[in-house]
C-alpha cells in the first residue's frame, strides 16, 4: 500500500513541493484522466486553488497537519457552501447549499484542498453507482467494470491517482465495496464517531462518513482528523480525539471467522481471504470461529429499515425551496408529483415506494417494526461474538466488481450482494476494507475488518498489520499523479 | 336536553423559549419573512434536529403544574405528511410515549377534566394568500409547542371555554407561555359526540379544528351540537369528519372524513433517539413552579383574609399577586394593600395585558411604605390613594408626597378648634342632625377634611364633633 497521504504531507512540509504546485498537478491529471473514468461530476478548481494558497501560509508559519495542503475529494452528498451538491440527482440540480458539512469545515480549517465532487448513485441508493445522473464512473483497473457504490467516484478517482483521498459515505456498505471493487482501502466508522450534519440523508440511522485512501496509515489520518462529537448532531458520540496510534501487532487478537458470511461466496474470493488470515495467525492471532444466525435475516432489515427512512427523508424534495422544479403544473399537488416524477431516477422511486409501504398502517408492524426488533437482535448476538473475538474478518462482497449494465437486469441479485456490509450498519459497528488478493480476471479481492462499537482506532491498528507485512500489494494504475 | 355533548380538546401551545426546538433560531414574533430561519428549520438536505433543553424543561413544568406524570425516558417520532408549510414534509413530534400523561384540570365546580397526555413537537410555517398567490413563511417553523390532550369529559360549551380558560391561566403562571388565542399561541382542536342521555356508548365524533377564540369555541360547540342532535333526531348517523367553523356564518362545515384522513406513517425519529431526564432535573423543576393559581385563591380567601371578590380581581394576575404578597411580607396591612391595589393601582392598567405585565412604577417596597403609613393611621385613605396614584403615574417614592408636616397629622387642640369651626359654618347639617340625620355629619367632616387638607383623623373628629353638638 503506498501512503500517500504520509508521502505528499512529508514532500510539503520539506518544502519540495508547494500545495499550489500539487494542485496543478492534480487538476491537470483530472482533465486528462476524468473524461475516461467519469469519476468527479463537479470541480471545484477555484477553490482547490484558494484552498492550496491558504495551506501554503498554513505551512509557512509551521501551522500544517497531515492534511494541511493535500488535494482530495467529496462524494456528492456532502454539502460544500456555495459549491454544487447534488446527489448525482435531477432533482437537486444547480443546489449549492449555504452550509458546510463539519466534516469539510474541519478539513477546510486545516487547509485541506477540495477538487471537486465526485460520482455516486442516485441520493446513494445503489452498489453500482450507475444509478448516478452523470452515468456511471468506470473502473480504472477495468473500465469495463463497475466501480461499486455508492462511493463509486471516490474510490475510482483514488485508485487512478486523481485525488489523493476521498470522503465516502456507507450506509449499507457504500464505502468498503467500491473500496474492494477498485483495490484501496475504505473505511466506516462507528455510527456516531463522525458527524453527520451536511451529509444529505438516506439511511438516517445506518449513514455514516467515512476515508477512502490508499493505505491504512492515510485512512487513519483521514479518520482522526473528522472523528469527533458534534454538537450539530445529536447522533454523534465522544471518541478518543488524540491521534490513532498504527503498530500493528496482533500477537494475540482473536479473529472471529462468521460462517454465515462465507456461505456459497466465491472459492477464490475465499480463497484470497483465508491467505490472508493465515498470515494474521503466523503473526501470533488465533482465529476462533462464530456463528450469527440473525445475520441471514440482516439484509432484509437492512432494506426495510433504509427504505422506510429514506422515504422519510427524501419528503423535503418537492421542488419549492431548492433545487429542480417542473416546469408546466397547474396546482401546487401537480408542481411536486411532477417534480418528483420528472426529479427522482427508477431505484429511487423504488425505494420510496417500498420504505412508505413498510411504514403504512396495516403493514407497519409486520414490516417496520418486526425489522427494528430483528436489528436488535443482530445487534446483541453481534455484541456477544465480540465477547470471544476483538475483530470480524469477512469479504467485502461475494463477488468482485460486476460488468457494466448487469445489475440493471440483475436487481435482487445486487441487493443480495451486500449481504456482508450491511450487518455493519444494522449494528453501527466500525469496519475497513482493504486489498486482500485479485481475481482470474485481475479485479482486487477485498476483505472486511470488522470491530465492536467505539472500537474504531484498534480495528485501524490490526489492519496496519497488512499494510506493515505488504499482505497485498496492487499495481499503480497509469494516468494519475505519481509521488 | 335528549342528548349529552361529549367532548375533548386538543390545545396547542406555543411555548416562550427564546429559541425554537430544533435549532438556535429566535422565536420572536413578527421579523421578515425568513429571517428567523437556517438550515434546520428551513429542512435543507444535511441538516439535522438539536433537540433544545429548555423546550423539554417548559413541557415538564406544563405537565407538572396540571398534575401529570412524567416519562423521564421517552423520544420523538416522525409524524409523515406533506404540505408546503411543512419543509422537511415530516413533523418532530411525540407518538406513542409522550413527555407527559394521565394529569386533570380542576373546575370551578370541583369537577376534574382528565389529561390524557402533553407531548412536544415542531409548528410549521405560515402561508400567506395575497395577490393571487400563495407566499411561505417560515419563521413559525420550528417553534416549540405543547399539545394538550383532555380526555373527553367535557359536557357543556361553558365547560369548554372555563377549561381553556383555566389551561391559559396555569400556563400564564408557570411562565411556559402567554397563550394568546388572538395572536395564535394557542390553539384547540375541539372534538365533540352526542349520546342519548342515560347512555353510555359514545357518539361518532367530530373534530373542530384550530379555534383561536373562547367566545367561537363556545359558538361551534353549540352550533354542532345542534347540528348532530338534528341528524340524530331523524334516525341518521353522524359522519366522522373534520370540520372548520365559519365566523360570519356561524356554522360548522366538513374539511374532509375519514376516508380522506391522513396515514401518517409515525415512526421513532432517528436523528435524536432517546431523551433521558434525571429524577432529579424533574424535581428541581416541580421546585420550582410557582403557587398554583387555584391553590393561590384558596390561601388568599382562607389565610390571608382578602375577601373572595377582591381575591378573585387578583388571583389571575401572577405578576399584581408577587407586588400585593412581596408589599405584605414587608410589613404592609393585607387590607390596606389589597384594596389600594384593587382600588387605585387598577384603575391604571385598563387591560388585561396591562394587568398580566403589571408594568407601573411602584415597588413592592414603596407600596409597603405607604400602605404602612394608612395602617398605622398616620395618613387617612383618601391621602394614601391620592399620593398612590402619583407614585403610579410619575414614579417617585413616597417622601417626595408626603412630607413629615403632613404626618404630623393634626394635633388635639386644632382639631378641637376646627370642629368647633365646622359646628358653627353648617347650622343646618347640625340641626338636621340633632332631628335624627345621622348621614348629616358627613357635611361636616367635609368640611374638616377640607380644612386640614384631608389630614385630619375622622374618627377622632367624630367624637368631637358630637361632644359639641351634643351640649
Amino acid at each position: 500500500m503506498k501512503s500517500v497521504i504520509k508521502t505528499l504531507s512529508e514532500k510539503l512540509r520539506s518544502g519540495q513541493i508547494t500545495s499550489v504546485e500539487l494542485t496543478e498537478k492534480y487538476i491537470e491529471a483530472i482533465k486528462r484522466v476524468n473524461p475516461v473514468i467519469n469519476a468527479y461530476v463537479h470541480e471545484t478548481f477555484e477553490e482547490a486553488r484558494r484552498d492550496a494558497e491558504y495551506a501554503d501560509r498554513l505551512i509557512k508559519e509551521g501551522k500544517g497537519t497531515p492534511l494541511t495542503g493535500i488535494p482530495f475529494t467529496l462524494k456528492d452528498n456532502i454539502a460544500t457552501d456555495g459549491e454544487l451538491t447534488t446527489c448525482c440527482s435531477k432533482i437537486l440540480e444547480g443546489f449549492r447549499p449555504y452550509y458546510d458539512a463539519t466534516v469539510w469545515k474541519k478539513l477546510k480549517e486545516q487547509g485541506a484542498v477540495l477538487l471537486g465532487k465526485t460520482n455516486m448513485d442516485e441520493f446513494a441508493m445503489g452498489s453500482t453507482s450507475e444509478t448516478s445522473v452523470y452515468g456511471a464512473p468506470l473502473n480504472p483497473r477495468n473500465t469495463a467494470r463497475v466501480t461499486g457504490g455508492s462511493s463509486g467516484g471516490v474510490a475510482a478517482a483514488v485508485c487512478a491517482d486523481i485525488a489523493a483521498y476521498g470522503l465516502g459515505s456507507d450506509t449499507g456498505g457504500s464505502i468498503r465495496q467500491p473500496a474492494s471493487f477498485c483495490g484501496i482501502v475504505g473505511f466506516k466508522p462507528t455510527y456516531g464517531a463522525v458527524s453527520r450534519y451536511g451529509l444529505i440523508a438516506y439511511g438516517s440511522s445506518l449513514d455514516q462518513i467515512g476515508p477512502m485512501t490508499h493505505s491504512v496509515t492515510d485512512a487513519a489520518l483521514v479518520y482522526d482528523a473528522i472523528k469527533g462529537e458534534d454538537c450539530a448532531d445529536q447522533t454523534s458520540a465522544p471518541v478518543h480525539m488524540g491521534p490513532t496510534a498504527l503498530n500493528g501487532d496482533v500477537r494475540g487478537i482473536k479473529i472471529g471467522v462468521v460462517k454465515e458470511f462465507f456461505d456459497g461466496i466465491n472459492p477464490q474470493i475465499k480463497g484470497a481471504i483465508d491467505a490472508a488470515i493465515e498470515q494474521y495467525k503466523n503473526a501470533g492471532a488465533e482465529v476462533v470461529e462464530v456463528s450469527i444466525p440473525a445475520l441471514k435475516l440482516a439484509l432484509p432489515v437492512y432494506y426495510i429499515i433504509a427504505c422506510a427512512e429514506a422515504s422519510s427523508n427524501l419528503g423535503r424534495y418537492d421542488g419549492i425551496r431548492y433545487g429542480y422544479r417542473a416546469a408546466n403544473y397547474s396546482s401546487v399537488d401537480d408542481m411536486i408529483t411532477k417534480t418528483r416524477t420528472e426529479g427522482f431516477g427508477r431505484e429511487v422511486k423504488k425505494r420510496i415506494m417500498l420504505g412508505t409501504y413498510v411504514l403504512s398502517s396495516g403493514y407497519f408492524d409486520a414490516y417496520y417494526k418486526k425489522a427494528c426488533l430483528i436489528r436488535k437482535r443482530v445487534e446483541s448476538q453481534l455484541a456477544e461474538c465480540f465477547e470471544k473475538c476483538d475483530v470480524l474478518f469477512a469479504p467485502t462482497a461475494p463477488v468482485t466488481a460486476f460488468p457494466l449494465g448487469y445489475s440493471g437486469g440483475n436487481a435482487l441479485e445486487t441487493y443480495l450482494s451486500d449481504v456482508c456490509t450491511v450487518p455493519v450498519n444494522i449494528a453501527g459497528l466500525p469496519a475497513i476494507a482493504l486489498p486482500c488478493g485479485k481475481d482470474k480476471d485481475g479485479l482486487p479481492i477485498g476483505m472486511q475488518i470488522i470491530g465492536k462499537k467505539f472500537d474504531d482506532e484498534r480495528v485501524l491498528d490490526i489492519a496496519y498489520f497488512a499494510e506493515k507485512s505488504k499482505l497485498c500489494e496492487l499495481e499503480d494504475v497509469e494516468g494519475g499523479v505519481r509521488l | 336536553m335528549k342528548y349529552q355533548l361529549v367532548s375533548g380538546l386538543e390545545t396547542h401551545v406555543e411555548l416562550a423559549t427564546a429559541t425554537k426546538i430544533f435549532c438556535g433560531c429566535t422565536t420572536a414574533f413578527g421579523g421578515a419573512p425568513n429571517t428567523h430561519c437556517c438550515p434546520v428549520c428551513t429542512g435543507q438536505p444535511g441538516a439535522l434536529p438539536i433537540l433544545n433543553k429548555r423546550v423539554v424543561e417548559f413541557a415538564i413544568r406544563a405537565g407538572l403544574a396540571t398534575h401529570c406524570t412524567i416519562n423521564t425516558t421517552t423520544h420523538l417520532d416522525r409524524k409523515n405528511y406533506c404540505y408546503p408549510d411543512l419543509p422537511k414534509a415530516y413533523q418532530i413530534s411525540q407518538f406513542d410515549k409522550p413527555l407527559c400523561e394521565h394529569g386533570y384540570v380542576e373546575l370551578e365546580s370541583g369537577k376534574r377534566i382528565g389529561i390524557t397526555r402533553i407531548h412536544i413537537e415542531e409548528d410549521a410555517g405560515k402561508l400567506v394568500h395575497e395577490s393571487g398567490f400563495t407566499f411561505i413563511d417560515y419563521n413559525r417553523g420550528g417553534v416549540p409547542l405543547i399539545e394538550i390532550v383532555s380526555e373527553p369529559d367535557i359536557s357543556s360549551p361553558e365547560e369548554a371555554r372555563e377549561y381553556v380558560e383555566k389551561l391559559q391561566l396555569i400556563m400564564r403562571y408557570i411562565g411556559v407561555s402567554d397563550c394568546k388565542m388572538q395572536e395564535g399561541s394557542m390553539r384547540c382542536d375541539v372534538n365533540i359526540s352526542l349520546m342519548p342521555v342515560g347512555s353510555t356508548k359514545f357518539g361518532t365524533r367530530t373534530e373542530i379544528k384550530n379555534m383561536n377564540s373562547l367566545s367561537y369555541i363556545e359558538k361551534a360547540m353549540a352550533y354542532e351540537y345542534s347540528r348532530q342532535a338534528e341528524i340524530l333526531d331523524n334516525g341518521g348517523e353522524v359522519v366522522q369528519a373534520t370540520m372548520r367553523y365559519d365566523e360570519h356564518t356561524g356554522e360548522t362545515s366538513v374539511m374532509r372524513t375519514k376516508e380522506d384522513a391522513q396515514d401518517y406513517r409515525y415512526f421513532l425519529e432517528p436523528d435524536i433517539l432517546t431523551v433521558v431526564i434525571p429524577e432529579e432535573k424533574v424535581e428541581e423543576i416541580r421546585a420550582s413552579l410557582p403557587e398554583l393559581p387555584t391553590d393561590k385563591l384558596k390561601r388568599y380567601v382562607n389565610e390571608l383574609g382578602i375577601n373572595p371578590a377582591n381575591a378573585q380581581l387578583l388571583y389571575k394576575y401572577k405578576a399584581v399577586c408577587d407586588f400585593v404578597e412581596k408589599a405584605i411580607s414587608l410589613g404592609a396591612g393585607v387590607k390596606n394593600t389589597v384594596n389600594l391595589t384593587v382600588g387605585t393601582l387598577y384603575s391604571k392598567l385598563e387591560t388585561e395585558d396591562d394587568k398580566e405585565r403589571f408594568n407601573l412604577p411602584v415597588t413592592a417596597e414603596e407600596m409597603a411604605k405607604l400602605v404602612k403609613l394608612a395602617d398605622e393611621g398616620k395618613i387617612n385613605i383618601t391621602l394614601a390613594q391620592k399620593t398612590l396614584s402619583k407614585m403610579a403615574e410619575e414614579g417617585k417614592s413616597v417622601s417626595a408626597y408626603i412630607s413629615e408636616s403632613d404626618l404630623a397629622g393634626v394635633d388635639e387642640g386644632e382639631l378641637e378648634g376646627i370642629c368647633k369651626k365646622a359646628v358653627e359654618s353648617n347650622p343646618q347639617a347640625v340641626a338636621d342632625f340633632k332631628a335624627g340625620k345621622e348621614k348629616a355629619i358627613f357635611a361636616l367632616y367635609g368640611f374638616i377634611k377640607k380644612a386640614t387638607q384631608g389630614k385630619a383623623d375622622i374618627k377622632k373628629a367624630d367624637a368631637i364633633l358630637r361632644q359639641l353638638i351634643m351640649k
